[in-house]
């Protein structure tokens, strides 16, 4: 099987409000930013794009087609896309070189969340029957499972503070962070209750923006002589949509794609997780097996800014950075998608 | 079965979600201007093609546009069609025609309507002309046109329909 190596990555700024800018507007600095990174011009010089957008964040009809414009797809390219994040458009990608459809892909994310109640909007993706017509919002639902592994005694209060403070203070070297900061765990104990048992704190904030990879095989990466880093394994896990039939304390999916992407193969050195609630990164660590010898979002995750359908793509692209810099050998990244972490990806990365 | 039960075939799940949406910079540089009575479009640096309305980029290079560019009250019809039914909310009576326009100085045509004219001449390469509402109605808004009429200047070649100057046939 040809090895797949990713040679780019970029992550424009995580803001709250991206302003007037529409979607072409948002993704052309970072495609142009990635592309001079690898040294190329446009997706002209790359044998497939795959994009992750979703139209509901906006409410602009096929603002995923508009993204198109940012491509420069005259005479017209292999295109594709996905209604998910853009860790899944990576997955397809992938497939597409393994097939020997291509040699290499540029793949892009990206979410202007704040026009439309992000919560709100997140509850139309739940079942169409028996939920959505509840308008149960996205915080409310990891509230519930919060509230699950607090009265379990599986974690404390202060468990969750000590995420969001470490997520603060990692996020203080992050240049792309929206929320940074010195924060104590007392800090954000003393923080008022938003949506029981959750505080504002352990909830990701809405974020505007973009980001942009692209892989090639080994041999292309060669070729264009830019630093890689090793896709050497990825896989992705989805539970039922029934939220009341899964064990929401517990990640099942993510224990079983890490396995199946060969995370236990060496040693995992960082981990960037896609954790939108602090209680949910302490079930993703756990879940995964992580210890001590393992870094969690250096990052400082999405707690530090949430890019909806292009934060997945960027936990994969902030090991990437990490192992090209030589910061590190070996890491793996997660992606989430749907409610409570029910549909994740796990992705390893090694150095070349 | 010892009762029949009724097929659920419907479920009513209404959906209603509120945004506040924006245009983005480059259409709302283009807005501003027709506020003004000026139509304008944006040069790609790349291959020189204007647009309108300006979307932020040249599609076929991928390129931000930047270079604002003023057009033509007068255009050319690229392509258009009799629409002979009525469609709900539209004041319209028909038959009338609904056209795709080159404005001198662009490369791109845009939808509009046509009046002023009898709907069996209009053609492909016919010269039209804007005609805008009055000045205190204008607004952020494509309708600041009224429509297009005909002009009385020879057709345009098909080859060059979409390649006039902003200074138009003769320039």
């Amino acid at each position: 099987m040809k090895e797949i190596a990713i040679v780019g990555f970029k992550q424009s700024d995580s803001v709250s409000d991206a302003g007037a800018v529409n979607e072409v507007e948002m993704i052309m600095p970072v495609l142009s930013s990635v592309f001079q990174q690898v040294g190329i011009n446009n997706a002209q010089d790359v044998g497939f794009v795959c994009s992750g957008s979703c139209d509901y964040l906006q409410g602009a009809a096929f603002a995923f087609v508009a993204g198109v414009d940012a491509l420069g797809a005259v005479p017209p390219i292999k295109e594709s896309h996905v209604e998910m994040d853009a860790a899944w458009a990576l997955y397809e990608s992938i497939l597409k070189i393994r097939m020997g459809h291509a040699e290499s892909a540029l793949i892009y994310g990206f979410g202007k969340s704040s026009p439309g109640e992000l919560p709100i909007v997140m509850s139309q993706q739940l079942d169409p029957y028996y939920l959505a017509p509840l308008w149960v919002d996205s915080i409310s639902l990891a509230a519930l499972q919060a509230r699950l592994m607090l009265d379990q005694g599986l974690i404390t209060e202060r468990d969750m503070a000590e995420v969001v403070s470490r997520s603060r203070r990692n996020a203080m070297n992050n240049p792309h962070a929206q929320l940074a900061g010195d924060v104590a765990p007392d800090d954000v104990l003393a923080e008022e209750m938003y949506l029981s048992p959750l505080r504002k704190a352990d909830i990701c904030p809405v974020s505007d923006g973009a980001s942009a990879m692209i892989i090639a095989t080994v041999d292309k990466a060669k070729e264009w002589g830019v630093p890689y880093a090793i896709i050497s394994g990825i896989d992705h896990r989805i539970e039922t949509h029934n939220l009341g039939m899964r064990d929401l304390t517990d990640s099942v999916s993510t224990r079983t794609a890490a396995k199946r992407a060969g995370m236990d193969a060496g040693k995992v050195e960082v981990a960037e997780l896609y954790a939108p609630f602090s209680h949910q990164e302490i079930i993703l660590s756990r879940a995964l097996g992580l210890g001590d010898e393992t870094r969690i979002n250096p990052s400082g995750g999405v707690l530090a800014g949430n890019l909806m359908m292009a934060s997945g793509l960027s936990r994969i692209g902030e090991v990437f950075n990490r192992i090209v810099s030589g910061e590190v050998q070996r890491g793996i990244a997660h992606a989430t998608s749907g409610p409570c972490l029910q549909h994740n990806l796990v992705t390893v990365l090694e150095k070349a | 079965m010892s009762e029949e039960q009724e097929v659920v075939t419907v479920v009513k799940a209404p959906v209603y979600l509120k945004y506040n949406f924006t245009a983005g910079a480059a259409p709302a540089r283009f807005l501003a201007q027709i506020k003004k009575g000026v139509l304008t479009g944006q040069r790609c640096p790349k291959c020189s093609a204007v647009y309108v309305p300006p979307r932020g980029s040249c599609g076929g290079c991928g390129v931000a546009t930047e270079e604002e560019v003023v057009l033509s009250n007068k255009a050319t019809v690229q392509s258009f069609t009799i629409v002979y039914i009525p469609i709900p909310n539209n004041p319209i009576e028909p038959p009338y025609i609904i056209a795709n326009v080159v404005p001198d100085g662009a490369n791109i045509s845009f939808i509009h309507l046509m009046s002023e004219c009898v709907n069996e001449d209009v053609h492909i390469g016919a010269r039209v002309e804007a005609v805008w509402k009055p000045k205190e109605e204008w607004d952020f808004a494509m309708d600041n046109i009224r429509y297009y009429r005909p002009i009385d200047e020879p057709n345009v070649p098909v080859d060059q329909i979409g390649k006039l100057p902003v200074t138009g046939l003769e320039g």
